[in-house]
């Protein structure tokens, strides 16, 4: 019965229990926050986050998502304090690099810099969930339904929302 | 003194001009026109047509004397100028008018706009305070502004990064800014300060951020902190001495405020002030109410978590508590209670009783004795699931069980909602039709309480909630209430919340706005709509009624959806999450499809 829990388990996704250490952040590359590049185009290799196809990694992203009062500004992906997450805009880009940026560095419009909160395997953990909150993920590594209240679309029946790098609104509007 | 308290017999006269401004004896003037028996009337001629204060008096009777529109003329109301804020967030405050300046305070980041209206409101000059960008990560409920204060000179109002500035009236420089907050505290500051005898009254917002509530004093001359009062914590430093006299047994004893709470859970337990603030210059009392305890989820603090959830009667001069009244002792529900107080003197069982008119959250108008703080009557004026009544032999809610929140578990059809029947959207009162005019909501909700992790400067609520309408299918009302009668005198229906305030006038006209953007004018008596006007965005600002420099009557209201009521557009939010905005978005999911965000003053006037 192991085996064959194990076998399927394997054949599904890597489970990587080990974590990256938390001092990753330290090695990743600059974030390109911008699509217009003076002098000749270049392209920079994107940057997968480590738990983008861990369906346990991205459930852990889940618990983290309330337990570090994620949930309190972004609510279940519809937004409040903080913007929506479950829709298609993404003011600071929605690649897990810039995802990861956000969270450990804040910005400057009312989100927190949580880098020094919260280690970098748990904010790659986050990066995948938030991900997957607008279907960036494949359906079966995003989380099922919620056990309690059923307040949103459960994150496999999210359409995948085409990700818009949106135009920056006036800092009054922006979080 | 005399002019700050806008009792002026010279009504467009330079405040400067005015010999003896410290006098320190109040002129009763105020006093008489709004602290009045019921059926006293208040002739125009008393009235200088300005408009200095949110609430307009110290009684916060929104009351204006000017009867040049009346129920027969409304009708003809035109436009008579606007003007853009260049701001798209949520609108709540009331503009000022001060001789033949108008003075605007824009949501986040917070600008003072003077207005020159003897030029149709051309720009006098603008003044930009700069609030830090991080601020509006601890706004709870989109970046509002409630207005700004008028006195000796000098404007006064908050700023979202919690500091208190004073601004020259004239030359719009800034003559003081005082940081009252720290944001990574999850401190805001919302309010529209009160000035009272040269102090400037001002409280925290961010009872969902864990924050330790307080009211605080600042000299109005130079800003520095002449005394603070907080509402959780020991006697000392609520500043309860031995002035205090409760009325009811249970708020009395030594430093409830720790006792009344597990462990150092008062620490970070809420109870901010971030509405309305009243004062009685005969007894020398000022009141108001806490806010909400924090989190949310009550299960995560067992006892009656005081002061949070009550009302405080205070000296202005030394901040001493002199009664309080906790209201909703262990609160449920976010019955944040930070509404307005009117002072009236009113035929109570054949007395005249000096009280204080409340219409509470928790959907009763609660009539106390302002003397005592006893409560005399609270009757319910919208749908009521919570509790079954007020005992006003203990002044406790008689809760019902089953409704209270639990973690881990769905409660249904609690009504009303969090915001409550109402929410900090003002009341007038004419003491010509003796009716108090109510603008209000009519929510349930279903609530789950959650684990609670305190992390300073990030929400702290531990509770899912999802809103939608009460019974009947609408969602605002706006109740004619009698207080002495105790019942109301009409009652209208509006399909969303009425988030705006009321002003009503001598010429027995009741102004509001609706957040699909009409301006509308009821008749005080019946009800019945004489007017309304389509303005640009949905309006959840205050209405203020004054005399241009031209001797006509004016009525101005800000436009531009929002507040936590229209977070929905103001945010941009995901109407598929129903629990996004604190579970307001899933009574408001048609919003976007009704009104767009961007603000706007406008004035109008008869022809």
């Amino acid at each position: 019965m192991l085996g064959l829990c194990l076998g399927i388990a394997c054949e599904r996704e890597e489970r990587n229990f080990q974590g990256i250490p938390p001092s990753a952040s330290a090695s990743m590359p600059p974030v390109r926050e911008s699509e217009l590049q003076p002098g000749p185009p270049t392209r920079s290799a994107p940057i997968s986050g480590p738990y983008e196809e861990n369906a346990y990694g991205v459930s852990q992203g889940k618990t983290l998502y309330n337990q570090y009062n994620c949930s309190g500004c972004h609510f279940q992906g519809g937004g409040g304090i903080g913007p929506p997450l479950m829709d298609a805009d993404w003011i600071y880009g929605s690649r897990p690099e810039n995802i990861f940026e956000t969270i450990a560095e804040g910005r400057p419009n009312g989100m927190p810099a949580f880098g020094r909160k919260i280690n970098a395997d748990q904010i790659w953990q986050l990066v995948a969930y938030v991900r997957s909150m607008s279907g960036l993920l494949r359906k079966d590594v995003a989380p099922g339904r919620s056990d309690d209240m059923q307040v949103r679309p459960q994150e496999q029946s999210t359409p995948k929302a085409r990700p818009v790098h949106s135009a920056l609104p006036p800092a009054s509007e922006r979080q | 003194m005399l002019s700050q308290l806008g009792c002026s017999t010279k009504p467009n006269g330079p405040a400067e001009s005015r010999p003896n401004q410290q006098t320190t004896t109040l002129p009763a003037r105020t006093t008489r026109d709004t602290v009045s028996t019921r059926r006293d009337t208040v002739p125009s001629s008393e009235d200088d047509g300005q408009w200095r204060m949110p609430a307009r008096n110290y009684a916060s009777t929104r009351y204006s004397g000017l009867d040049q529109i009346t129920t027969q003329n409304a009708k003809q109301l035109k436009l008579a100028w606007s003007f853009s804020t260049g701001v798209t967030r949520g609108h709540e405050a009331a503009p000022l008018v001060v001789d033949s300046t108008m003075y605007i305070v824009t949501p986040f980041p917070n600008y003072l706009y003077a207005l020159d209206l003897a030029h149709s409101g051309a720009l006098k000059w603008t003044y930009k305070p700069s609030p830090a960008l991080a601020s509006q990560g601890v706004a709870c409920c989109d970046l509002v502004n409630r207005g700004a204060a008028f006195f000796d000179g000098k404007i006064y109002y908050n700023t979202l990064d919690a500091h208190t500035v004073a601004v020259d009236a004239k030359s719009g420089q800034e003559v003081w800014k005082t940081r009252v907050g720290d944001i990574n505290k999850g401190e805001s500051t919302t309010m529209a300060p009160l000035v009272v005898k040269g102090k400037v009254l001002v409280g925290n917002s961010g009872g969902e951020f864990g924050v330790r509530g307080w009211l605080t004093a600042l000299d109005a001359k130079t800003g520095k902190l002449a005394w603070r009062a907080y509402h959780t914590g020991p006697d000392k430093d609520v500043l309860i001495g031995n002035r205090f006299k409760p009325f009811y047994p249970q708020d009395r004893g030594k430093d409830l405020g720790v006792s009344s709470w597990p462990g150092d859970a008062w620490k970070i337990g809420g109870g901010g002030v971030w509405g309305w603030i009243s004062y009685d210059p005969d007894l020398n009392l000022i009141y108001y109410g806490t806010a909400n305890p924090g989190p949310w989820n009550p299960e995560v603090r067992p006892g009656d978590n005081k002061w949070t959830a009550a009302m405080f009667a205070r000296d202005p001069d030394n901040g001493e508590a002199v009664w309080a009244y906790q209201w909703s002792p262990h609160d449920l529900f976010d019955y944040d209670g930070i509404n307005e107080l009117i002072l009236l003197n009113l035929p109570i069982d054949g007395k005249n009783r000096r009280v204080l008119v409340r219409p509470e959250r928790d959907g009763y108008i609660y009539v106390l004795d302002r003397v005592t703080g006893q409560v005399l009557s609270a009757d319910p004026y919208g749908y009521i699931t919570t509790t079954s009544g007020i005992d006003l032999k203990t002044g406790r809610p008689r809760e019902v069980k089953e409704k209270e929140p639990q973690t881990g578990k769905v409660v249904r059809e609690i009504c009303p909602a969090a915001p409550g029947t109402k929410d900090w959207q003002p009341s007038s009162y004419s003491p010509r039709t003796g009716l108090l005019y109510i603008p209000h909501q009519n929510l349930c909700q279903d609530e789950e309480g959650t684990g609670a992790n305190y992390i300073s400067g990030t929400p702290y609520v531990a509770a899912i909630v999802k809103m939608y309408a009460g019974p009947g299918g609408h969602r605002g009302e706006v109740t004619a209430w009698d207080p002495v009668k105790r019942k109301a005198a009409w009652k209208i229906t509006e399909n969303f919340p009425v988030w705006s305030g009321t002003v009503v006038t001598a010429g027995d006209v009741v102004f509001y706005g609706t957040m699909d953007g009409w301006f509308k004018a009821l008749d005080a008596r019946s009800g019945s709509e004489l007017w309304r006007f389509k303005v640009g965005s949905g309006i959840i600002g205050q209405p203020v009624v004054y005399r241009g420099p031209d001797g006509k009557e004016y009525v101005a209201i800000l436009s531009g959806v929002g507040g936590w009521a229209g977070a929905v557009v103001a945010g941009g939010l995901d109407v598929r999450d129903s629990s996004a905005a604190l579970g307001f978005v899933n009574a408001m999911k048609d919003l976007p499809q009704a009104t767009t965000k961007g603000g706007m003053l406008y004035v109008f006037s008869l022809p």
